[in-house]
C-alpha cells in the first residue's frame, strides 16, 4: 500500500515538476479576426496575445486583453470595446485547451494536432475544438491556428440595423511563436 | 488495485485541471504585470453633448461631418406649425490631425457666421484608478460673422465681426453610462450691444450624458453667464442656454435629436446671445447628425 501511495505521489509530483519548468511562453502572440459581408469589411489584430505552452503534458493557455485589438477604421475600434465586448466589463479574452495528435516537441519537425478546449470572452465560455500547426524549430514553437466564431454564442448582440455588415461567423486567425522560459 | 487505479486516475485529472488553471493563471499574471497604461474611451459618442463641443476628437485622419439643424421655436404658434417652418443650419467639419489635435470649421445661417476652432486633447483619463482622473481638452474658436451691418454699423471695420472664445474642456467618465463635462469659458467680443456690456466675459458651461442603451443616450447642456456682464436689454430678455438631447448611434452616424434654448451653435453666439427661455417657449427643436469617414487607416491603438 505504501509503494502505491508513493508511485501516484511520484507521478503527480513528477508531473508538476515537469509542468513547471520547461514552458514556452510568447508575449507577442498574433491574434486577427475577420468578417466579410458585401456590405462591409471588418478586420481587427491584436499583437500582444500572452500564450504558455506546456510541452510535458501539451497544454496551452491563451490570454489577450481586448482593448489590444487594433482596427483600421479607429470608430469600429470604439463600438467594438463599448458596444459588443463591453471591454469595460470584460476586458480580456481566454483560452485554455490541450492539444492532441502525434508530436514530439523535443524533435525538429512540423505536427498537425487537435485542440480541445474551452474559449472565454464576453464573460460566456463556450467550448472550442480546432486543428492546428505546432512546427518546431531552433528551439521555437511557432503554432499556427484558424477556426471561426459566432459573435452570439457569447452573448454579443448585434443590432437589426448593422446585423447585414458583420458576418454570421467571424474568422479568426491566431500564430504564436513560442520560445522556451 | 482497483481503488489505486481509481485514486490514480482522480488525481491526473484534478492535476490536469488544475495545472490549465495553474497555466491560465500564469498567463493573466504576465498580462497584467505586463499592462501599460490604458486610457478611457469613448467618453461620450460625438463631438458635441448638444451645443457643447465634448472632449471627444476625431482620431488621426478621421473626418467627422457634421449637421446641425434648429427649427424655429415652438412658441411661434400653429401658423408656423410650432416652429417647423423656419431653420437655421450649421454645416461643419472635423479633421483629426492626429489623435490629441484636431481641427474644424463650419458655417451657419445664424447671421451668416463662419468658424474654426483647434482642440487638443492635454490629459487622457485612465482606466486604472487614482492615476489621471478627468480628460481635459483646450479648445480655441475664432467666430467671423458675414450679415451685412446696418445703416448705423456701416462705419465699422471687419475686426468687429470677429468673437473669440477660449474653453477648457474637463470631463469624467464616472462609468460606461454616465460621464460629466464642466467647462470654463472666456469670451471676447470685438463688438457688444452697448458701452456697458462688458467685452471679455466668463461663464461655466457644464453637461453630462446618461447612456439608456448600448447605443442610446439622454444629454443635458446648461451654459452659465457669470451675471453683470452682459446687461444691455434685448426683447426677448437674455437668458442662459439650457438644452436636452437624445443621442441615437447607428455605426458610422450620431443622430441627436436636440430641444434648447438657443438659435445659434456657435459658441460666442449660444453662451452670450441666448434670448427667451424655455418657461415662455422659446424652444428650438432640431437635430445633429454626425457621419464619421476614414481617410486614412489609423495603425496603434487610440489614446
Amino acid at each position: 500500500m505504501r509503494l502505491r501511495i508513493c508511485a501516484v505521489f511520484f507521478l503527480v509530483f513528477g508531473f508538476s515538476i515537469n509542468g513547471k519548468c520547461q514552458n514556452y511562453i510568447s508575449k507577442t502572440g498574433f491574434i486577427g479576426f475577420y468578417s466579410k459581408t458585401p456590405l462591409e469589411d471588418i478586420k481587427a489584430e491584436n499583437n500582444q496575445v500572452y500564450a504558455i505552452l506546456d510541452p510535458g503534458n501539451h497544454q496551452i493557455a491563451f490570454a489577450l486583453l481586448l482593448k489590444g485589438f487594433i482596427f483600421p477604421r479607429e470608430l469600429m475600434q470604439t463600438h467594438f470595446n463599448e458596444n459588443y465586448v463591453e471591454s469595460d466589463k470584460y476586458p480580456k479574452a481566454t483560452f485554455t485547451g490541450v492539444c492532441s495528435g502525434d508530436m514530439d516537441l523535443a524533435k525538429e519537425g512540423i505536427y498537425q494536432v487537435v485542440i480541445k478546449g474551452n474559449i472565454t470572452l464576453h464573460g460566456v465560455t463556450q467550448p472550442l475544438e480546432t486543428t492546428a500547426a505546432l512546427e518546431v524549430k531552433n528551439g521555437q514553437i511557432l503554432g499556427t491556428s484558424s477556426f471561426r466564431l459566432k459573435p452570439e454564442d457569447f452573448q454579443i448582440r448585434i443590432p437589426g440595423i448593422v446585423r447585414d455588415k458583420i458576418a454570421k461567423e467571424i474568422d479568426v486567425r491566431v500564430q504564436i511563436t513560442w520560445m522556451r522560459t | 488495485m482497483k481503488k489505486t487505479f481509481f485514486t490514480l486516475a482522480f488525481f491526473i485529472t484534478c492535476f490536469q485541471v488544475i495545472a490549465q488553471d495553474k497555466l491560465l493563471e500564469s498567463v493573466n499574471d504576465s498580462l497584467s504585470a505586463g499592462a501599460q497604461t490604458e486610457y478611457v474611451t469613448g467618453t461620450f459618442k460625438a463631438l458635441y453633448i448638444v451645443n457643447m463641443k465634448t472632449v471627444e476628437a476625431p482620431a488621426a485622419g478621421a473626418l467627422n461631418v457634421e449637421f446641425q439643424h434648429r427649427f424655429g421655436t415652438v412658441n411661434s404658434g400653429a401658423y408656423n406649425l410650432f416652429g417647423l417652418d423656419f431653420a437655421t443650419f450649421r454645416l461643419g467639419a472635423d479633421y483629426g490631425i492626429c489623435d490629441r489635435l484636431s481641427i474644424g470649421i463650419g458655417r451657419s445661417s445664424y447671421l451668416k457666421t463662419f468658424d474654426g476652432y483647434l482642440k487638443y486633447k492635454l490629459l487622457r483619463q485612465t482606466a486604472q484608478s487614482g492615476r489621471m482622473p478627468v480628460t481635459v481638452s483646450l479648445l480655441g474658436t475664432t467666430s467671423y460673422y458675414t450679415l451685412h451691418f446696418d445703416q448705423s454699423e456701416s462705419a465699422l471695420s471687419n475686426k468687429y465681426r470677429f468673437n473669440y472664445t477660449a474653453q477648457m474642456l474637463i470631463a469624467r467618465k464616472f462609468n460606461s453610462s454616465l460621464s460629466i463635462e464642466l467647462t470654463p469659458t472666456f469670451i471676447h467680443y470685438n463688438l457688444v450691444e452697448s458701452s456697458a456690456d462688458k467685452n471679455n466675459v466668463f461663464a461655466l458651461c457644464g453637461g453630462a450624458r446618461m447612456k439608456i442603451t448600448k447605443r442610446m443616450s439622454i444629454n443635458v447642456e446648461y451654459d452659465y453667464l457669470f451675471p453683470n456682464q452682459l446687461v444691455s436689454t434685448t426683447d426677448p430678455p437674455r437668458s442662459n442656454s439650457l438644452s436636452l438631447g437624445w443621442d441615437i448611434e447607428t455605426g458610422g452616424h450620431v443622430f441627436q435629436l436636440v430641444f434648447t434654448n438657443s438659435q445659434s451653435m456657435v459658441e460666442s453666439q449660444y453662451i452670450g446671445q441666448t434670448v427667451g427661455t424655455w418657461g415662455k417657449g422659446y424652444i428650438y427643436f432640431g437635430f445633429n447628425i454626425s457621419r464619421n469617414f476614414n481617410l486614412k487607416p489609423h495603425d496603434k491603438p487610440k489614446t
